[in-house]
This record gives structure tokens, sequence and C-alpha cells, in this order.
């Protein structure tokens, strides 16, 4: 006995969608509908309120407040330093890791991804530890140069760096996995030697990708807090960074954390959009 | 450094990569085209990279004029980049974020010359190639042929002393790739070095190749120029390429008697033992009765296991003591209705038969 379904309506534009697509209904079951919608509002409804909430009249004024400028200031300056330093010591690393062998390299490859899930405050700790006056480093370098760093803008740099470098790595790291040594091959038929190579060759061939790592460890860098905080401290004009300066104006000054968060935001979308080709289509670094 | 063994290039080596043993000994003089005619897998491209270091041999030595470029006895190695050798890869393999003629300078400028004599180097191989309005396209603007030529200039512009070929026409379309290949042949003829040339395509290698060497299973399997090659194929492999039936067998007296079964009698050829029978599919007749017996023919029968049309005669296969590939018109296909299954009695003549020793090629 064959039973017949009753036919649903189907208009012209799903008609076309469908023979244009193939496939079958595109409707969502309801049991999962429902919970992907909470998801949509659990990440969207903040970002919402803090727009709603936002001093939209005297934005201006408020990011004006002597402390708001400088953390701003401040946090450009730091990281656009640290994406500096991570292009100049990070991508070298990144070419160690993917072109080379040698003993211990997935241990080192480990502990050099490490601080990418490492709580960043431990990596605050970490620094401390080891750059303070009685540290592991910093204990000669008060002796010999009488230099100090914790709570100075050179270890808000460097907390940065310790936090954002990583994100440069993994993401050059696979990009030069991936890259057709081919090329490589050629130029070095072609009387290239190795730096040449990687000069004219390597970099210029993986340049989008270095570009996308490079922007994301700027924005790391520029949301940096705990690590931040921890080895830096929070001197306004000295280490006090945007998101720093937010945590605190929250309960002096209201309006300027929203005003803060706002660009912090804005700086997020812009970043993300610049990095629509690298995640949004793959879905993946 | 300075050896003997020649002024061009001698190859005299063992490259192993993974389970794959690739074992050759080859000289090839300055000014001659070497064919390393094979099969896919054969350990062609694996001997150009050895030649231009890209993989260093496990064993023996590879010498360019008398210098040493790699000898795993002594461990003297040659870097890529120190190698006066010109590559043209199969792809090419263009730099894709350089201009044609940044690709061309790219040798001259990494071996050490100016940006401005690089640039001239360039230029004039661009000219010398016909590549002249092309210097400001990028590689993915080129087409095929075009790109090819971009490859051969890029590569002469380091004034190599060597010069590897990649199966240099492979990724061209049947129609440019006539073309390309007469100008290749020019270009090959103007350069004074030793040239080695990879190809699977027989008739690639008969035309551009001076002297020819059979790559199978990375092993030498034939040596010859290109005409002795195509009139006497060492192997099924090479028999196959140029088009003719290969049956091994025993010679005693003017009978042959085959491995794989039948015999042919062939009067005053001369040979004992182990020899290999070449003849043309064109020199083997096809009948639906049995022909009068003759001593100066072969005749033999034989079952039709395929039919294929190739422009103006059909091939047949043909199942049989010994087998056979066989050109007909299509008139006689018709004729004598022919279809898969059908039995049929063969015939040749034995002035059509070529009978030869068998190559004996051991490498090292």
């Amino acid at each position: 006995m064959v039973t017949f379904t009753a036919p649903t309506r189907l208009t012209a534009r799903g008609r076309a969608r469908r023979a244009a697509r193939g496939g079958a209904s595109r409707s969502v079951p309801a049991p999962l509908l429902v919970p992907a919608l909470i998801a949509v509002g659990f990440l969207v409804l903040p970002l919402a309120g803090l727009l709603v909430r936002a001093p939209w009249r005297h934005l201006g004024a408020a990011l004006s407040g002597t402390d708001a400028t400088q953390a701003l200031i401040l946090s450009l300056w730091t990281a656009t330093v640290t994406t500096a330093i991570s292009l100049v010591i990070g991508v070298p690393l990144a070419w160690v890791l993917a072109r080379t062998t040698f003993p211990g390299q997935r241990l080192l490859r480990a502990l050099v991804t490490l601080p990418l899930v490492l709580p960043p405050v431990v990596g605050g700790v970490a620094l401390l530890l080891a750059f303070s006056r009685v540290g592991l480093v910093g204990r000669y370098l008060d002796d010999w140069f009488g230099l100090t760093i914790p709570f100075t803008p050179i270890a808000v740099v460097m907390a940065e760096t310790f936090v954002a470098m990583p994100f440069l790595i993994v993401t050059v790291e696979g990009a030069l996995r991936s890259a057709n040594q081919g090329f490589e091959e050629a130029a070095a038929t072609l009387g290239a030697r190795r730096m040449t190579v990687f000069r004219r060759v390597t970099v210029p061939l993986i340049a989008p990708s270095l570009g996308a790592g490079a922007v994301l460890c700027w924005a790391r860098a520029l949301g940096e807090f705990g690590a931040t905080i921890t080895f830096a401290g929070s001197f306004p004009g000295q280490t006090e960074t945007m998101p720093i300066a937010v945590y605190y104006a929250l309960e002096t000054d209201p309006d300027a954390a929203i005003a803060l968060s706002l660009v912090l935001l804005l700086v997020s979308v812009v970043v993300l959009v610049s990095l629509r080709d690298h995640w949004l289509r793959g879905g993946s670094l | 450094m300075t050896n003997g063994g020649g002024d061009g290039l001698v190859v005299d080596a063992e490259v192993r990569r993974g389970s794959f043993t690739l074992a050759v000994s080859l000289a090839a003089a300055p000014g001659q085209v070497l064919g390393l005619l094979g099969p896919n897998g054969a350990g062609k491209s694996t001997l150009l990279s050895a030649v231009a270091g890209l993989t260093p041999v496990s064993a023996g030595r590879i010498t360019l004029a008398g210098h040493v470029l790699d000898d795993a006895g002594t461990g003297a190695f040659v870097e890529p980049s120190g190698r006066p050798v010109g590559f043209v890869f199969q792809n090419y393999r263009l730099f894709p974020h350089l201009t044609v003629a940044e690709n061309v300078a790219f040798s001259p400028r990494a071996r050490g010359q100016g940006r401005r004599a690089a640039r001239a180097a360039a230029s004039g191989w661009l000219g010398r190639l016909g590549l002249a309005g092309l210097a400001g396209r990028k590689p993915s603007q080129l087409s095929g042929g075009q790109a090819q030529r971009v490859a051969l200039a890029r590569a002469l512009a380091g004034e190599p002393a060597l010069l590897l070929l990649d199966e240099p026409l492979s990724a061209l379309d049947a129609g440019t790739r006539l073309d390309v290949q007469s100008e290749l042949k020019r270009h090959l003829a103007d350069f004074t070095g030793p040239c080695l040339l990879v190809t699977h395509d027989p008739l690639e290698a008969l035309v551009l190749a001076d002297q020819l060497i059979v790559l199978e299973g990375g092993r030498i399997v034939q040596e010859g120029t290109p005409a002795h090659i195509a009139r006497q194929p060492g192997t099924e492999y090479v028999a196959k390429l140029v088009g003719l039936n290969l049956y091994a067998g025993r010679a005693d007296g003017s009978r042959v008697a085959l491995s794989g079964g039948g015999d042919f009698v062939i009067p005053d050829h001369g040979r004992r033992g182990d020899v290999l029978v070449a003849v043309r599919p064109s020199a083997v007749v096809v009948s639906s009765q049995r022909p009068r017996p003759s001593s100066a023919r072969n005749t033999w029968q034989a079952r039709v296991t395929g039919l294929t049309l190739l422009a103006d005669r059909v091939r047949l296969d043909l199942d049989g003591q010994p087998p056979a590939v066989v050109d007909v018109t299509p008139a006689a296909v018709a004729e004598l209705s022919l279809h898969s299954g059908s039995q049929v009695w063969l015939t040749t003549k034995a002035t059509d038969l070529e009978v030869y020793p068998p190559t004996d090629h051991r490498a090292g």
C-alpha cells in the first residue's frame, strides 16, 4: 500500500533556488533552529547593548579625556612595535619550523604555540619571574645595565609579544608548509642561495598570509590584558593600555569605558573584514 | 678540482628515494641532446633532480666538464645554486609574482650581476626567443607556448653549462606542441653544452634528441640513436611507443622459437641464441582463408580481440601464437567482415621481420 504525502507550497523563488543548487528541502528543523537562534542572541545581544548604551553625542569628549587618549596612543604604538618585532623574529622562526628538521622540533613547536592556549595572566607571571629585578634574567639586566623592565612600556611590548607573536608564527608556518616548494627549487637551480630564495621567492609568495598573520598579531596585541596588567601594571600614560583603561574606567567614567570599547570593537570589525579571505571562507587559520 | 671523464656530463651514480633506486651510468657530450625516454616512475625526473643537486646521489658521482658536482664516495657536493645548470621544469615553475622580464633576469641577478646588467641580459634573451613584447606580463597572462619559451629563456639567461628539460612540451595542447617543438629544436641546436631531455613522448624524443636512453624501473634498458631504437626496440615498452610488434625468442638456424609461443621461419638472419624480432603492424596481412604456404612467409591463425579506428586505418588487436597488432584499411574490415572474435589468418614476409640480439644493460 503506497501512501502519498499531501503537497506543501513551493514558491517560484524556492523552485529556482533548488533547481540552481540542487538538493532537497533547505528548511531547518526546530531542534536545530532554536539552539542556533539562542547562540546568535548570546553572541550578538551584548554587542547590541554596547551600541545602544554608547554615548554617541559626546563620543569625542569621552575619548579625549587624558586617560583615554593616553591609553589609545599607548595601545596603538605598543601593538605596532609588537607586530614589527614579531615579524623580525617570528617569521624566521616560522621558516625554521617549516623548512628544517632537527631533534626536539616538535617540542619546540609546542612551546612556541603554547601562549595561544595559555591563560595570559600566567604568561604575565612567567615574564615577571624571568625579568623582574630578582628574576632569572632580570637580575643580570639590573646588575649589569641598571635596566629594570617590569612596569615600563617595554614590559607592555614584551607582554604583548609573548601573547601575540605565536599567532603570526602559526599563520606563517602554515603558509610556508602549504606553499609550493617547486618555486624555491626553481630559484635554487637559477643560482639563488637560500637567503636570496627566502627574500625574493618565499616571502613574496606567502605575502598574503604574512599580512594576515601580522594583522592577527596586531589585533591580539591591541586587546592584550592579562599578561600586560600582570607584568607591566597599569600606570596611566606608561603601561595602561586600552583594555586596562576600559576595565578601570568602567567604575569611574563609564562613558569613556564604552567609548574605548567602541574603538576596540571598530578595530576588530576592520580586522575581521581584512581577514575575511583567510578566516571566513575555510573556517580555519 | 678537475678529473678525467670527458668534457661533458658524466653520471655514474645511484639515487635512492624510499624504496625506489635509480642506478644509471651515462655521458652526454657538449652540444649533444641526450633524450631520456621511459614510462612514469622510471626515474627520469629523479635523474634530472640529482644532476641539478635537488636530490643528492647515494652512491657514485656526477661530473660536468671534469668538475665534480656530487660524489657520494668523497662526500663532495655542490649546492644547486652553485651548479652551472639551467633547468626547465615540467610545469615551468615561473615565479607568479614576477613579470616575464623579472623571471628571466632572476638568474643573472642571483648569480651576482647588478640590477642593470641583469635586466640587459634578460632583455637580450627575451629578444632572442621572440618574447620582447611580453616583458611586462605576469606568468598568469601567458599562453602555454609563451610560458614554455619564458621558462627556456629564464634557464638560458643564467648562462648554464648544462641544460635540463623535464617534459618541456607536456603542458602544451596538441596544436601548439608541434610549433613549440620545432622552435625548441632550433634553440637546442644553438646551445653549446650538453642537454638532458626527459620525455615520455616518443615523437618528441625522436625529433629533439641526438641520442636516446630508455629508462625503466630505475635502470637503463636501452641506448642508441633515435633511429636505431625506433627500428630495434629493446623492450615491450619501447616497442609499444614506436608502434612495433616485438617478440623475444631463441634462434636455431632459420627457425626462431618465440618465448610466448609460436615460431617464425626467417632464413639468413645469421644469429643464434636469444634474439628479438620486430615487425611493423602494417607488414602483417590479414586474410579469412588459409593462404597458400610459402617458405618466404610465416602464417599463423589468430582471433580478433579489439578494433580501433586510427585516422585512415583500423588497428586490430589479435590473440594468437604469437599475438600481434595489425593495421588494415577500413575497407578490409568490411570485406573480411571483421569483428571482435573473428578467426583470421596472419601472414608476414620473412624480410619484414627484423631480427637482432637483445640489448643487455646492467647499470653500474
